[in-house]
């Protein structure tokens, strides 16, 4: 179909001014306690490298459901994600738990194929049965400013998800702009996607406060002229607990407390549990904690 | 003409080659005895230090993998840096009580201790390695390596050369450590940070803070990431506080009380012992 973006101009010092703002609030005892868990509950556990095996993703998905078993009255994470070759080994270790099991599709990290490859990769990870697609848009086509082409492709991929969620990812770090990155917003959240996200992990900058607002931004804005509610997932460089509530401050305030849930957002991250693990049990004994005695992600 | 006024320094803390204030904004009054210089020191934070030690734990592997003569270059080169400030070190010492000959001779003990430990920093490996009879067909040797981040409570009543004494068998041995100066003389202790800082010593090796014993401790003695802790003091309380937190992660613990930093049996290769962990290895013989 014919997409034609509307123009949404971004006041870049306004955005950057408003988000440090946020980040500037300070979160302490039982608020930070609650918001530490609440970030754990969000956490896309994440393996994506050439190097994955099929023991680093077992380990993985028992780190996603054990995260630190002396300590009782933790969540476990939301999901596990991970290449489509993986998805069946993690199929087989989260068999009976409710951890959802995304998998990255359409050439990731490029997404330089075919649009029938990347159907069929999709295809394929539904088939095994994953809950959830993390797609990469068609960069190179969105900046030549074939944004028909984007849009029908993140449509067609939609349609071939059929009950598994989609999330998009935008890849913010090679958008230049954060009026290009508003215009990819809307325009995934136009043609289907259920979840929004910022990058692979895989380009530099990843998620930057600014485009993370730009977007969440873009998303209230969705919201309020159609009602449908779209989600949304920060991921890569977000290793700090410190970080992650961050980001929950600019969400509550940007889009209110109704997306404080792992349904609508989430953090696509690897070694950010650990850390936050570690801050839930100095906040709890008052002593600073070691990597040394956490499992290894 | 007017007369012009003073250019006063402001003291920071040490932490990550970086020079930062307090993350707490406090400060705590120094004045020397007979009231000619008033200044603020940091009164470090338990914040700091967790800063501080993230920035040692950081810098632990690459320094330790440093090759053994490539620290004591770089220790020799802190004492080639300190000699050229020696005037300004004598300056101070002599604001913090000492009389103009105790303060040359000081800092002329001090230098000479960073000269000492440079030349051990490539020796006391050969020194405590050993090879081990077995009975049976392996080689079986044990060598000493860096134990990780030290914290370090310096001594009180020296400054200078007993925060340098302390310090550097550390350093030597290819640890990394976060040191809480001299409350009552934090002056020398701060002033080194320069020094250490256009050595070539790289960041995060050695972190300097300034503040209060009582305070901070607690805090220096639990911490789960860090793998051995100094303390030089004579309080008991204190040292049973750091004894029973050392515990926690199995620290090792060493207790300095009584030291008298001036004298030449107050330096040796054992001190760099203290901060080492021996490891033993089993090699099958004709392999």
């Amino acid at each position: 179909m014919n997409y034609h973006p509307q123009i949404h101009p971004i006041d870049q010092v306004g955005v950057g001014e408003r988000a440090s703002r946020l980040f500037s609030r300070s979160i302490k005892k039982e608020s930070k306690i609650r918001a530490l868990k609440l970030a754990l509950s969000m956490i896309d556990l994440t393996t994506l490298e050439g190097k994955d095996s099929l023991g680093k993703v077992r380990q993985l998905c028992y780190k996603a459901s054990h995260l630190h078993d002396q300590f009782s009255n933790l969540p476990q994470v939301a999901a596990v994600c991970m290449y489509p070759n993986m998805v069946e080994v993690a199929k087989k270790a989260l068999k009976s738990s409710s951890i959802k099991i995304a998998a990255v599709a359409t050439a990731f990290p490029s997404g330089m194929a075919t649009l029938e490859a990347k159907l069929n990769e999709v295809k394929s990870v539904v088939d095994a049965g994953v809950d959830e697609v993390d797609m990469v848009m068609s960069r190179g086509r969105f900046l030549q400013g074939d944004y028909s082409y984007v849009f029908d492709e993140v449509a067609k991929v939609k349609n071939t998800c059929g009950k598994a969620h989609l999330k998009v990812i935008l890849e913010t770090g090679e958008l230049i702009t954060l009026d290009n990155v508003r215009k990819a917003s809307d325009l995934a959240m136009e043609a289907g996607a259920d979840f929004i996200k910022t990058s692979t992990g895989k380009v530099k900058p990843a998620a930057t406060p600014s485009v993370v607002l730009v977007m969440l931004e873009a998303i209230r804005d969705f919201y309020k002229r159609t009602g449908k509610i779209v989600g949304m997932k920060p991921a890569g460089g977000i290793s700090t607990a410190k970080l992650a509530i961050q980001y929950l401050v600019m969400v509550r305030e940007t889009l209110g407390q109704e997306w404080l849930t792992p349904d609508r957002f989430r953090f696509g991250a690897s070694s950010l549990a650990n850390d936050i693990l570690m801050q839930i049990v100095k906040q709890s004994t008052g002593i600073y904690q070691s990597i040394n005695y956490f499992s290894i992600d | 003409m007017s007369k012009r006024l003073g250019i006063r320094k402001t003291y920071k803390l040490y932490i990550n080659g970086k020079f930062p204030r307090t993350e707490s904004g406090r400060y705590y009054k120094w004045t020397d005895e007979k009231k000619t210089a008033i200044m603020n020191m940091c009164r470090g934070s338990r914040k700091d230090f967790r800063n501080a030690v993230v920035a040692a734990r950081k810098a632990f592997e690459g320094w330790s993998s440093r090759t053994a003569y490539n620290r004591g270059q770089i220790l020799y080169r802190i004492g080639e840096m300190l000699e050229g400030h020696r005037d300004q070190f004598i300056g101070e010492l002599i604001l913090q009580g000492l009389t103009k000959r105790a303060a040359e001779k000081e800092i002329t003990q001090t230098i000479d201790r960073f000269i000492y430990y440079a030349g051990w920093a490539d020796k006391y490996q050969q020194v405590f390695s050993r090879v081990n009879p077995v009975s049976m067909p392996y080689f079986n040797f044990t060598v000493p390596e860096a134990t990780g981040v030290v914290a370090v409570c310096a001594p009180e009543e020296s400054s200078l050369l007993g925060f340098v004494s302390v310090l550097v068998p550390v350093i030597a041995g290819g640890n990394t450590c976060v040191i809480l100066a001299s409350q009552s003389r934090p002056l020398c202790s701060i002033s080194c940070a320069e020094i250490l800082h256009s050595s070539d010593v790289p960041a995060g090796v050695v972190n300097i803070l300034t503040g209060l014993r009582t305070e901070l401790l607690e805090h220096f003695s639990s911490h789960m990431d860090v793998n051995s802790m100094i303390y030089c003091g004579e309080n008991l309380q204190e040292i049973k506080m750091v004894e029973e937190n050392a515990a926690l992660n199995v620290k090792r613990a060493v207790i300095y009380k009584n030291e008298a930093w001036s004298k030449k049996t107050s330096q040796g290769p054992y001190y760099i012992l203290e901060t080492q962990e021996m490891k033993t290895t089993w090699h099958p013989v004709g392999v």
